[in-house]
């Protein structure tokens, strides 16, 4: 099972491992972490799962669809490693995957 | 006594606010009663991915069936709760069993309604709102063969779509003059038609249902002028009511719902409730809402569980919803009842991306933004920060949708 490293904006970091296919964002609300929400339960419907995928793992991770993209444009603070978790799917070569997380959701 | 934080119903609520609770530092034993068999779920997937066999049972849970074991959170499920005693501060279950709280939360959300056609009982007739419901239908559906919906709102759109998807051939029924006509601008429900009409949805307005015909099995719905159309499933879809008896019969305040502060606490300060069974005041549109929907059940129990705990926090969320039909993404931000100005940016008429923006004396209220993420982020922004709109520059598609908003 790979393993999730999940830093908050504070520098606080969570490690959690879930299965290979399960989306970053039911990772993280499975495991109680604060900061990801994943409201409308991962159909990329509402931006309540907004991550930084940490800039040595992009290569890993596949791209964002034009919905996606759409939505980033306009969460706050976006940067170019943004990405909405619940989009993101753990596959093993994501083993040790490092996900900074905003200051807020809204 | 030590603390315990039982909860009634194993609702979105539920799952959010035994989650929050742990996360605020709640350290009492904390209880999940439902009354269906399953652990907390999501709803919204009934009507599309589940009911087409996209997502599977497993993927329906709102949090990993271990989740509960790990942060040590009791269900009790497949078990109803008979009454509340208020003054012994206990439930008493349908087996007579009794468990003490020292603060209990209702989650029990809503029911359909249930209207009583002729014919209703027959086998092939369904309502969407639990698992189980849906469960039932896939012995009915298949390519080839017929459905009628009755009620032209969200539920009964989506699953028009979703029959569609599996080739089966469609009619919605709809009482009113056009399909979400409760919730949506004129615009927008022309929009909605027209795409079902491509897809190839019978979609008949302004249609009064007589009886549901057959046998033992459903075999059409009889409409009021005397036709008659052919179907192997028939899918009632015309709105919930909120489960709100238990609550009553404990003497707590009801009006179209449990009446709750704005800390989600009804007027016995021990008993909390959230979810599609609170009526709550919102400060955003300045009066009393009962809201169903995701986004409410979820930010409402964060606010409970923080009251829980003793961190007072006034629950002042905007209302957002989604549904997803064929290729359409509709996110909506806000509750549009009561504009009295609708601005369309896109094109409605041809294209299958626009956004409907809904005003009351100038002032924008909500949208309902379909394939335009950019248009519900924004606006979702706007409503919940302040900022103002400039309608020129809203109706206006080729200025980019952020410069149309100032603080």
């Amino acid at each position: 099972m790979p393993l999730i490293i999940f830093k908050s904006h504070d520098g606080e970091t969570k490690e959690v491992h879930a299965e290979a296919g399960t989306s970053v964002m039911q990772a993280a609300v499975d495991n109680g972490i604060d900061g990801i929400l994943g409201e409308c339960g991962g159909c990329c419907s509402c931006a309540t799962c907004h991550c930084y995928i940490d800039p040595a793992w992009v290569a890993k991770v596949s791209p964002a669809d034009s919905t996606e993209v759409d939505m980033l444009d306009c969460v706050l603070e976006p940067k170019e490693t943004s990405r909405l978790s619940c989009q993101v799917i753990l596959t093993d070569e994501m083993d040790g995957i490092v996900i900074d997380m905003p200051e807020s959701q809204y | 006594m030590s603390e315990h934080c039982i909860i009634i119903g194993a609702s979105h609520a539920a799952a959010q606010l035994a989650s929050s609770l742990r996360q605020e530092g709640w350290e009492g034993k904390i209880s999940i009663v439902g009354d269906e068999p399953y652990m907390p779920y999501h709803r919204p997937p009934l009507s599309k991915a589940f009911f087409v066999g996209e997502k599977a049972e497993d993927e329906l849970l709102i949090r990993a069936a271990n989740f509960y074991e790990k942060n040590n959170i009791d269900l009790l499920l497949g078990c109803r709760v008979s009454r509340i005693d208020r003054d012994a501060k206990k439930i008493i279950l349908q087996d007579d069993a009794e468990i003490a709280y020292t603060k209990l939360a209702i989650t029990t959300g809503a029911r359909v309604r249930k209207i009583p056609f002729k014919g209703s009982e027959l086998a092939g007739v369904f309502y969407m709102r639990d698992l189980n419901d849906v469960k039932q239908t896939h012995k009915f559906t298949g390519k080839g063969k017929s459905a009628v919906i009755i009620g032209g709102g969200y539920i009964g759109l989506e699953t028009a779509a979703s029959l569609r998807k599996i080739g089966m051939s469609v009619t919605v029924i709809e009482a009113m003059s056009r399909v979400l006509q409760r919730v949506t601008a004129p615009e927008v429900s022309a929009f909605y038609t027209r795409v079902h009409t491509e897809e190839g949805v019978d979609i008949r307005t302004d249609a009064g249902v007589d009886a549901i015909t057959g046998e033992q099995h459903v075999d059409g719905v009889r409409l009021s002028d005397g036709t008659t159309i052919p179907a192997d499933l028939v899918i009632i879809g015309v709105g919930v009511i909120p489960n709100i008896e238990i609550a009553e019969a404990a003497g707590l305040t009801i009006d179209n719902g449990i009446v709750v502060d704005e800390h989600a606490r009804t007027n016995d300060h021990d008993i909390l409730a959230a979810g599609d069974c609170t009526n709550h005041y919102n400060p955003i549109y300045q009066r009393k809402l009962r809201l169903e929907s995701v986004q409410n059940a979820t930010d409402q129990a964060k606010i409970a569980a923080k009251t829980i705990c003793g961190k007072l926090e006034a629950y002042n969320a905007l209302p957002w919803f989604w549904s997803d039909q064929y290729d359409l993404k509709l996110q909506i931000a806000g509750l549009s009842q009561g504009f009295d100005q609708v601005i369309i940016r896109g094109d409605s008429e041809n294209s299958r991306s626009f956004a409907a923006f809904y005003l009351c004396e100038g002032r924008l209220i909500a949208v309902d933004a379909i394939n335009r993420p950019k248009e519900f982020m924004t606006t979702k922004r706007a409503l919940s920060t302040g900022q103002t709109a400039d309608p020129i520059k809203l109706a206006d598609d080729s200025i980019d949708i952020k410069d149309a908003f100032t603080n």
